[in-house]
């Protein structure tokens, strides 16, 4: 194994693909936190939300044998994640990074003592078929870019679109300029009739739901099974990535696909063998690449004013 | 509105109100501080629901739950602090909240912005649609909250003390809207504490106070005195200011230039002088570079080129506990957020800055008796109410809050004092009541900054006002001999010249300010 | 420029943004526990039978007892930190891997002395794991304080980096070469931690229950808790004051990390006696748990760690008895925490009602 071999453009485009369709999971959950943290909550349970996504998405495709309903499953279990968190920061009105904190702990003790209870512990965990990769006709032919952009799994193309959506509601409609409202200056929202909490409810049962479909993705389209510690910290990746990001779409997707293309070479330096690096250090790149980004991002100014702050009427 | 009712936990805002607006008239709603104009507008405006009381618009009963409701019965409000999306543009501040005809798509741009040009023409309410909040004036901001009521089909305008944030000039402006509005057939509360303004704009004034209303009338049938006595109950008492006759300097800027949060220059080659024993005020629209000066004062911003001395010592490099240890006392403008810990007890909040030094520290131990003592000591003393040492920060009334702020800072007896809006929003009888600690402090030789919106504290209170415009110091004026309108037109970077001091005489020989002895 | 104030608020900040729970954690444990039992119901298996394994797990016998000891030991150590960093606002989520970083400078240094005696070994070691864990703290701490990157992000990452770190040095440069397994050599005898008379419990009780009255004392007795009570409660009003709010966040740090290395080293000398790759079974996050059980309030911490070792204990027995999966405690710790800040915000809500 030697340098040479990685220059090939068969490995370039292996490692973009693979860094293309391992930055789904981490996007959905970024563009799921930036419109919760847009509307001013601050979801850190997104970790926890995702685990419990995975677990969902794997066990309803174990049991049904379809792919899709686990995508669903993993959407809804998002869902339920996020309806507790609303009702924690929008009515309780409560400290939101400790709620955040119990929700990682939930989520990840029930997706965990679940699977444990329904699947018991294996040598040979049970896996799932996962879903077909579906080339665009004409696009896919084309040269190189071709076999990177056009040659995925139904859910890379629909996350692609979902940015585009996000971004779309975020920036032109009335719904996206109330949310925005909602997060910097909740009270001018309000004395305009813009039902606050409701918006901010909505806002994180949705984040949630990307999120928990992040997770499903995770098991039931890339590793096709479910481990404990699966998630392996892609829910703390992406709230960095949101701050990274300075709660935009476009920058979301540069940021992710960064995190992608670290996790795809950390992989394949592992497969490969090389030895010139022990395997921790590649483990160690994503996250201390994160960090970096953080702070390359991070000029706290860009936040929506009100992130955080409960909204109480008097 | 008829026996409008509405309690909070330990006072009773609103007792039995009863208040009629007429078609096309401008109703002043009078009365001071905590008087509770504000809480039952807000119940208007369907932000508060009232315990007790009903509404009537256009003789129909109304229910007004939610600003939403208030909204399609045609009643809108501006309030007090401004209710907009600093990031957001005026178009978009505007539309917020409103459907859009091409939903679920924002209308286009243009369209927003020929509506708002047809509304503002009609009324004189000139402002960009496309600027974005955060650079506008505090009266350009003012335009923008009208014409979102008015763009939503208000026909009853509320204002909540419209005129605390313009100069004189601006408020002239406000007044012309005013009228334009009402010929337009849109009718208009305004809320006040200013008897002045009252007399000058409203046809119909209703007093309140202490939630109850005292009276209303006719503007033209009753005198300012008999307002002022229904506003207040009693006579206010004037200031007495006996003469100064300070001596050395004790803050001096020299050539101070600061940046603000965004960066952008917020103070520019700003050189003042405070002497001991004198009340120099600071007269200047909100946002001119107050806030600023304020912190670089405190420490809590460094210039980025200049020097600060306090009493001789070059500090323009200090922390803001070095400033503190140096004899500065600061009384801030935001006195919840900057001037006290409500989750901590009174007894802690009093020795917040000195909690390192004897007695309240001895051995690296804190003295819990020796607090108490101290807080009990404070609250004889500037007669603060509240329950005792124990009690947490939280509960204190505004005034008493302003009151323990005070008291921790004169009392120890500091060299300098930077006071911020030291009135803002307290009742008659805290104002007085910190007015009066202020001049104490300058007989006793402190060198006190003033800075406040309120024309007239600054007035009364100061031996020299310094007006500042825009981060700059645009002219240092007597108060014995300027008037209002000058003064207004220095705030709004107008003129430079008006009624100027004549030079300081020589440090070392202490006289009366301004020019051939004279008194107020 | 219009200052942002909203609606003249109530003249507390929102309880929200304070730091502390004064909710009831003993309804909260209870009702976390009925909700658990529940869940046990609802997969099939009677909560009484697992209950009972649990309690007997527990608290059966002094086995049971000790082990619940040593489990409360790095619980208790970590949250006293976390109690601190918490009041002050500093949400200290990196406290698994400062006690990585603990373990591992500890382990260097017991393999780099094996000759020391015991009196420099054992205070050596001591500084070594606090050394670790607080170096490992300054990170974050630092990135908040001068760039004001957010703490709780940081920190968690870089327990990512801290426990990759453990695994490749075991795998590698410190693996014990007469072994299989990826693990460090055996601690030289004079680096394990003495063992109380009568039981089997180390001395790292001592120092974790010394501990307890002295973090009080820092929080309530000294200027320094008095300034870091302030910045936690209202950071404006401490800057305003002329608190050195950054100084402050890296003293809270430094204290933190390092109280989660000492407990790395103890779990390395105490327990295990050499270094392992899964040297903490997550300690560190509940660790925080206990802290906001324990009111963050030391003695709080106390009983709450103790608490929660026995809950894991008793999970263990009852995994094996009634073969429910040890994951059901996380979801109750969650729940306790949730309970805890719901009680919070009823006992809020109905104060201001009442009035």
């Amino acid at each position: 194994m030697s340098w040479d071999n990685l220059l090939q453009a068969s490995f370039i485009i292996s490692l973009i693909t693979s860094g293309i369709r391992l930055a789904v999971p981490v996007l959905l959950a970024v563009l799921g936190e930036i419109i919760t943290e847009r509307a001013g909550v601050q979801n850190l349970g997104l970790e926890g939300i995702m685990a419990f996504g995975a677990f969902a998405g794997f066990a309803t495709a174990f049991a049904t044998g379809s792919g899709i309903l686990g995508l669903l499953a993993g959407i809804l279990a998002g869902m339920l994640m996020g309806l507790l968190m609303g009702y924690f920061a929008v009515t309780l009105k409560v400290n939101q990074v400790i709620a955040g904190i119990s929700l990682v702990l939930l989520g990840q003790g029930a997706a965990n003592f679940f699977y444990r209870q329904i699947f018991g512990v294996s040598q040979r965990p049970p896996r799932i078929a996962g879903l077909p990769e579906i080339p665009i006709p004409l696009l896919a032919d084309i040269p190189y870019l071709g076999d990177i952009l056009f040659r995925h799994n139904v859910v890379v193309y629909l996350t692609v679109l979902l940015v585009i959506l996000v971004w779309i509601a975020l920036f032109e409609t009335t719904w996206g300029l109330k949310v925005r409202a909602v997060g910097e200056h909740p009270s001018a929202a309000d004395t305009s009739g813009v039902n606050v909490a409701g918006i901010r409810y909505a806002c994180t049962i949705l984040g949630a739901a990307f999120a928990g479909l992040g997770g499903a993705v995770l098991s039931v389209a890339q590793m096709k099974l479910f481990t404990e510690n699966m998630v392996a910290g892609r829910g703390w990746i992406a709230i960095a990535l949101v701050i990274f990001s300075r709660w935009h779409p476009g920058l979301a997707l540069a940021g992710a696909v960064l995190f992608g293309l670290a996790d795809a070479l950390q992989f394949r330096f592992q497969a490969l063998g090389f030895e010139a690096v022990p395997y921790e250090f590649l483990l160690m790149l994503p996250y201390i690449l994160t960090i970096i980004v953080l702070l390359a991002g991070g000029r706290r100014g860009a936040a929506p004013a009100a992130l955080g702050t409960p909204y109480e009427k008097e | 509105m008829r026996g409008i009712t509405k309690r909070f936990p330990g006072v009773l805002a609103n007792d039995h109100v009863d208040f009629v607006l007429e078609a096309g008239e401008i109703h002043a709603l009078l009365g001071e501080n905590g008087a509770g104009k504000t809480t039952l507008m807000n119940i208007l405006y369907g932000l508060y629901q009232p315990d007790e009381g009903e509404i009537y618009v256009n003789g129909r009963p109304a229910a007004i739950r939610s600003p939403h409701d208030a909204i399609q019965l045609g009643i809108g409000m501006v309030h007090q602090h401004f209710q907009l999306v600093p990031t957001f543009t005026v178009a978009e501040n505007i539309v917020l909240g409103l459907p859009s005809r091409r939903e679920p798509f924002l209308e286009s741009r243009r369209q927003v912005h020929q509506q708002i040009a047809e509304v503002s023409r009609a009324y004189g309410l000139a402002v960009d649609p496309s600027c974005l909040v955060w650079q506008l004036s505090v009266g350009e901001q003012q335009r923008v909250e009208i014409l979102k009521a008015l763009y939503r089909g208000a026909t009853v305008l509320i204002l909540d003390e419209p005129t605390a944030v313009l100069t004189p000039q601006e408020c002239e402006r406000l007044f012309e809207i005013l009228l334009a509005l009402v010929q337009g057939g849109k009718s208009v509360i305004f809320i006040s504490h200013k008897l002045d303004e009252v007399m000058a704009i409203s046809h119909r004034v209703t007093v309140l106070r202490d939630g109850r209303v005292v009276g209303t009338a006719r503007t033209q049938d009753i005198t300012k005195q008999e307002l002022a006595r229904m506003m207040v109950g009693r006579e206010m008492r004037p200031i007495e200011k006996p003469p100064a006759s300070p001596a050395g300097p004790v803050i001096a800027l020299q050539d101070i230039w600061a940046h603000d949060d965004r960066g952008l220059p917020a103070l520019r080659s700003v050189s003042l002088e405070v002497r001991a024993g004198e009340i120099l005020g600071i007269a200047g629209v909100d946002g001119n570079g107050q806030a600023e000066l304020e912190e670089v004062l405190t420490g809590l911003r460094r210039p980025h080129r200049g020097r600060y001395l306090l009493a001789g010592q070059d500090v323009t490099h200090a922390s803001a506990r070095e400033l503190f240890e140096a004899g500065l006392a600061h009384i801030p403008a935001d006195r919840n957020r900057f001037g006290m810990v409500a989750d901590m007890t009174l007894a802690e909040n009093s020795i917040l800055g000195l909690e390192g030094k004897p007695p309240f520290t001895r051995f690296g131990m804190l003295r819990y008796r020796e607090m108490e003592q101290h807080c009990s000591h404070l609250i004889r003393e500037y007669d603060i109410r509240a329950p005792g040492p124990a009690a947490f920060a939280g509960t204190l009334s505004g005034g008493n809050a302003q009151k323990l702020i005070l008291a921790r800072e004169i009392s120890r007896r500091p060299k300098a004092l930077v006071a911020a809006q030291p009135t803002r929003g307290l009742d008659i009888g805290a104002t007085e009541y910190v007015r009066r600690k202020l001049l104490e402090q300058r007989e006793r030789g402190c060198g006190v900054l003033l800075i406040s919106t309120e024309l007239e504290e600054i007035l009364a209170l100061s031996d020299r006002i310094a007006v500042i415009y825009e981060g700059q110091i645009v002219g240092m004026v007597d108060p014995a001999c300027v008037d209002i309108e000058q003064l207004g037109l220095m705030m709004a970077g107008a003129i430079k010249e008006a009624c100027e001091l004549p030079p300081r005489p020589p440090a070392d020989r202490p006289t009366a300010p301004g020019s051939a002895g004279h008194e107020r | 420029m219009s200052d942002r104030a909203t609606f003249p608020s109530a003249h507390r900040p929102s309880p929200a943004m304070s730091v502390l729970l004064k909710g009831s954690p003993v309804l909260a444990v209870i009702l976390a526990l009925l909700l658990g039992a529940l869940i046990i119901a609802a997969v099939g298996v009677s909560p009484l039978a697992a209950y009972q394994s649990m309690i007997k797990g527990a608290f059966g016998s002094p086995r049971a007892l000790t082990q619940a000891g040593l489990r409360a030991v790095p619980l208790l150590l970590i949250s006293l930190g976390l109690t601190l960093a918490f009041r002050s606002r500093i949400w200290n989520i990196g406290a698994e891997g400062q006690l990585y970083m603990g373990a591992w400078v500890a382990t260097l240094f017991a393999l780099s002395f094996p000759n020391l005696p015991p009196a420099l070994m054992l205070p050596g070691l001591l500084l070594a794991g606090f050394a670790g864990g607080a170096l490992w703290g300054l990170v974050p701490a630092l990135l908040r304080a001068y760039l004001g990157a957010n703490e709780i992000v940081t920190s968690l990452l870089l327990n990512y980096v801290a426990i990759f770190w453990v695994s490749y040095q075991v795998r590698l440069p410190m693996k014990d070469p007469t072994s299989f397994l990826p693990q460090s050599a055996v601690l030289p005898a004079p680096a394990s931690l003495p063992v109380l008379p009568g039981t089997r419990l180390h001395i790292g009780v001592i120092l974790a229950l010394l501990l307890v009255p002295l973090i009080a004392f820092i929080l309530w007795k000294t200027p320094l808790g008095y300034r870091l009570r302030v910045v936690g409660s209202n950071p404006d009003a401490a800057r305003f004051a002329g608190i050195d709010v950054p100084r402050h966040i890296i003293i809270v740090m430094v204290i933190s990390g390092g109280l989660a290395g000492a407990a790395g080293m103890i779990e390395v000398a105490g327990v295990h006696h050499r270094l392992i790759q899964d040297i903490s079974p997550g300690y560190g996050f509940t660790a925080i748990v206990v802290a906001l059980l324990g009111q963050l309030n030391p003695f709080g911490a106390l009983l709450a760690s103790y608490f929660f070792a026995s809950l894991v204990i008793g999970a263990d027995s009852m995994q094996r008895v009634v073969g429910l999966p040890v994951a059901l405690t996380e979801v109750i710790q969650a729940l306790v925490v949730l309970f805890v800040l719901a009680s919070e915000a009823f006992r809020r809500h109905r104060s201001r009602v009442v009035g």
